[in-house]
């Protein structure tokens, strides 16, 4: 009995199969030798990546499932993609259950780490730099997980990226926590995505901190059940270095937290500082376009409990000046176009969580039609929710990926 | 077993004479084993795809084919062929994918230069087998007498016939797979029904190595009509062959929610005022992949005319711009109206 009690413990605590670890040093042959361990990898297996810098000429991929990649420490460990000459991005994994952790990817040519249709992924502890800091012609996404269900970035950094430095796309059931994401164009993206959870983030120096974003026309749309907890937003103040053409080539320099369309948002208990433009915007997709399954407003979005700093006093908006004197040098942290479900609010010690409310008179119009006025959100009003409404599931990741993380 | 010995050993003694004085007779057999048996073989000869792999000359049921819109790979010669085993045959599926029987296998390579300058650089293997599509990468020795396992792929620096110098890229196994690729399964691109001649499918088809010559067959344009031919078909060929096996869905590139497949005909899926997703610096400042009648202005031709990565389209299996490509995709594009 003690035996097979002590057989169940050491088969419970064992990987599946006879799980090796492939040990990768830097040096020469440094692609070939990395990408080949990738390659012939078998599941479960572990590739270790020493400390140093391995000098990349192209692309790296993974597509084997249940693989852990992980260096010596997001500082020792350093995928150096500034030679590179091919591919789209420094590192693409393609299959599931795969642990990324303690390493580094410096100026890859495109995108760094993407993900795709790669179930129950983590990000922990990766870094990815573009070492010139903000330049157009850096890649597009940092961290980069996209058509996946389960995800979970923690604890990364993510610095100069020409559009979003953790951007989660088309995905399901996220978790993004204990990250910093600085001196990007958007610092964290959750884009045609439901339940996820954004959380005890330091989002600062990007062009917008963290933006929710659902956009037509995509293979995955009806973005929301989101929730931006607890994070850091302070000083996003960067001019915006997007390429023109992208979807946050349009997002103005000092932007906190921007919702655009997406059924259910909270932004709740973060601390907003230094943001010039909008501590809080929300509105609807401003672009004409043609997809009847899309629907571009704003709806069910609550802005709760937020500590509302220094903001929205150089706002890079139309009639600047004549606002600022409108609101007496500052703009209400919150900026709603008007269109979609007025946000509701709530505040500390029952106050009201003031807002401008652009009044735009419909949704693809461009700002033409704008009657700026000053409005108090209305306050959330708890109920119960009517008999037979559906349950939505708790935002973030499954707690399987947590156990990853020792 | 017993039976089968002696039945071998009779046959000995019968042909026993003939045999005895013939020199090569039979061609090798190509090896079913290496092609369905779960290893990686590490050269090309252990298929035994070829009589003479230099001069590419195939062995038995090593069948040839071309394709009326070839896949652009930096202007490299490509020679195509297609095993059957003994006694199995091709399956038409309408317009689309013959249907491969197990232990059939694809074989393309992948050459520059002319005649007796000809050099083969590389060929790439998809093998059939019971689970599955394998593709596997070989490159070709400096001798030219046999090519090795390239899991990794590699670099190559040479000169197109366009001139250009490049650093010529071997895909790598998962690059294989990341064109080769549809809802996660790997599987050929290239012989479709409508992108082959009628004359070689009905070539097949009386040789009993296809079932039967589909309807829709060989409706892609020959792309050497490409200087001055109807630029709708052609362009649109072009997409489908160099493209669309990642933009389609289930493709390595479907969160785009570009499709350009043959038979899409949805504008927006097309690219038509289709604004960019994850595009970054390849939108190069344009706002939509197509504008129609302005090619200076759409993304699809901006990313088609570049060989730097992180703005090339294709991602991968190109150094070089194909200028005739773009010629034609431009002329589609400034042919377009607007609605």
């Amino acid at each position: 009995m003690r035996y097979s009690g002590l057989a169940a413990v050491l088969l419970a605590s064992a990987p599946p199969l006879a799980a090796e670890t492939h040990i990768i040093a830097p040096g020469d042959g440094a692609q070939e030798r990395l990408q080949e361990a990738l390659i012939l990898a078998q599941p479960g297996d572990t590739i270790m990546l020493e400390a140093g810098r391995f000098a990349l000429s192209d692309g790296l991929s993974l597509d084997v499932e249940g693989v852990t990649v992980r260096g010596a420490g997001m500082d020792a460990t350093v995928l150096d993609f500034t030679g590179q000459q091919g591919a789209g991005e420094g590192l693409l994994v393609t299959s599931d259950n795969v642990t990324l952790r303690d390493f580094a990817l410096e100026n890859p040519k495109g995108d760094g780490i993407k993900s795709k249709g790669a179930d129950m992924i983590v990000y922990y502890r990766i870094r990815v730099t573009w070492t010139g800091g903000p330049l157009a012609t850096n890649g597009a996404y940092g961290i980069y997980p996209v058509e996946s269900t389960g995800v979970l970035v923690e604890s990364c950094e993510v610095s100069g990226a020409s559009d979003a430095g953790i951007y989660v796309g088309q995905s399901r059931a996220i978790t993004v926590r204990y990250n910093l994401a600085a001196d990007n164009v958007a610092g964290i993206e959750i884009e045609n995505s439901r339940d996820a959870l954004v959380t005890h983030n330091l989002v600062t120096r990007n062009t917008g901190g963290i933006l929710v974003f659902d956009l037509p026309g995509l293979p995955v749309m009806g973005g929301g059940n989101v929730d931006v907890i607890n994070n850091t937003v302070v000083g996003n103040d960067t001019p915006n270095f997007a390429p023109p053409g992208n979807i946050v080539a349009g997002v103005r320099r000092g932007t906190g937290i921007m919702v655009m369309a997406n059924d259910g948002v909270k932004i709740v208990a973060n601390r907003l500082d230094r943001n010039p433009t909008a501590q809080v915007m929300v509105i609807a997709y401003p672009q004409p376009f043609d997809d009847p399954r899309y629907n571009p407003l704003p709806r069910d979005i609550l802005i709760a409990d937020n500590q509302f700093e220094r903001g929205g006093d150089d706002p890079q908006i139309d009639g600047k000046d004549a606002l600022l004197a409108a609101f007496g040098g500052a703009l209400p942290p919150v900026l709603w176009d008007g269109l979609g479900d007025m946000p509701l609010g709530l505040a500390k010690f029952g106050r009201k969580v003031q807002a401008l409310n652009l009044n735009l008179p419909k949704q693809g119009a461009g700002l033409g039609g704008a009657r700026p006025e000053p409005l108090a959100l209305p306050a959330l009003v708890p109920t119960p929710p009517p008999p037979g409404a559906a349950v939505l599931p708790k935002p973030g990741a499954p707690t399987a990926l947590e156990a990853r993380l020792k | 077993m017993r039976r089968g010995l002696g039945l071998l050993a009779l046959a000995c003694a019968v042909f026993g004479g003939a045999l005895s004085h013939a020199t090569v007779i039979e061609p090798e057999p190509v090896n079913d084993a290496a092609i369905t048996a779960a290893t990686l073989p590490k050269a090309l000869s252990e298929f035994a795809f070829f009589q003479d792999g230099r001069a590419q000359h195939p062995a038995a049921r090593v069948h040839p084919y071309a394709l009326n819109t070839p896949l652009w790979s930096d202007g490299a010669d490509k020679l195509r062929f297609i095993y059957l085993p003994e006694g199995t045959q091709l399956a038409a599926d309408g317009e689309g994918l013959l249907r491969f029987p197990v232990g059939a296998a694809i074989i393309k390579t992948f050459a520059f230069g002319d005649g007796p300058d000809r050099r083969l650089i590389e060929t790439r293997v998809l093998l059939h087998r019971a689970d599955g599509w394998v593709a596997l990468p070989y490159r070709w020795n400096a001798e030219q007498s046999d090519a090795a396992l390239a899991l990794t792929g590699g670099r190559i620096d040479l000169v197109t016939p366009a001139g250009a110098a490049i650093s010529y890229a071997i895909p790598n196994k998962n690059q294989c797979k990341t064109c080769h690729s549809k809802d996660d399964a790997v599987i050929p691109i290239g012989p479709k029904a409508r992108n082959l001649s009628l004359a070689w499918l009905a070539q097949m088809a009386a040789d009993g190595a296809l079932d039967r010559v589909p309807q829709g067959a060989g409706q892609l344009p020959d792309w050497a009509a490409h200087p001055s031919g109807p630029a709708t078909p052609l362009a649109r060929a072009y997409l489908d062959v160099n493209c669309a096996h990642c933009h389609q869905p289930g493709g390595g590139a479907s969160n785009s929610g570009l499709d350009l497949r043959w038979e899409q005909d949805d504008r927006h899926a097309l690219g038509i005022m289709k604004r960019p997703v994850a595009a970054g610096r390849g939108a190069g400042g344009h706002d939509f992949a197509i504008l129609p009648g302005q090619p200076d202005a759409s993304i699809l031709a901006y990313r088609m005319a570049s060989s730097e990565a992180g703005i090339a389209m294709p991602e991968l299996g190109k150094a070089s711009v194909d200028s005739d490509g773009v010629a034609v995709v431009r002329r589609w594009i400034a042919e377009m109206d607007a609605q």
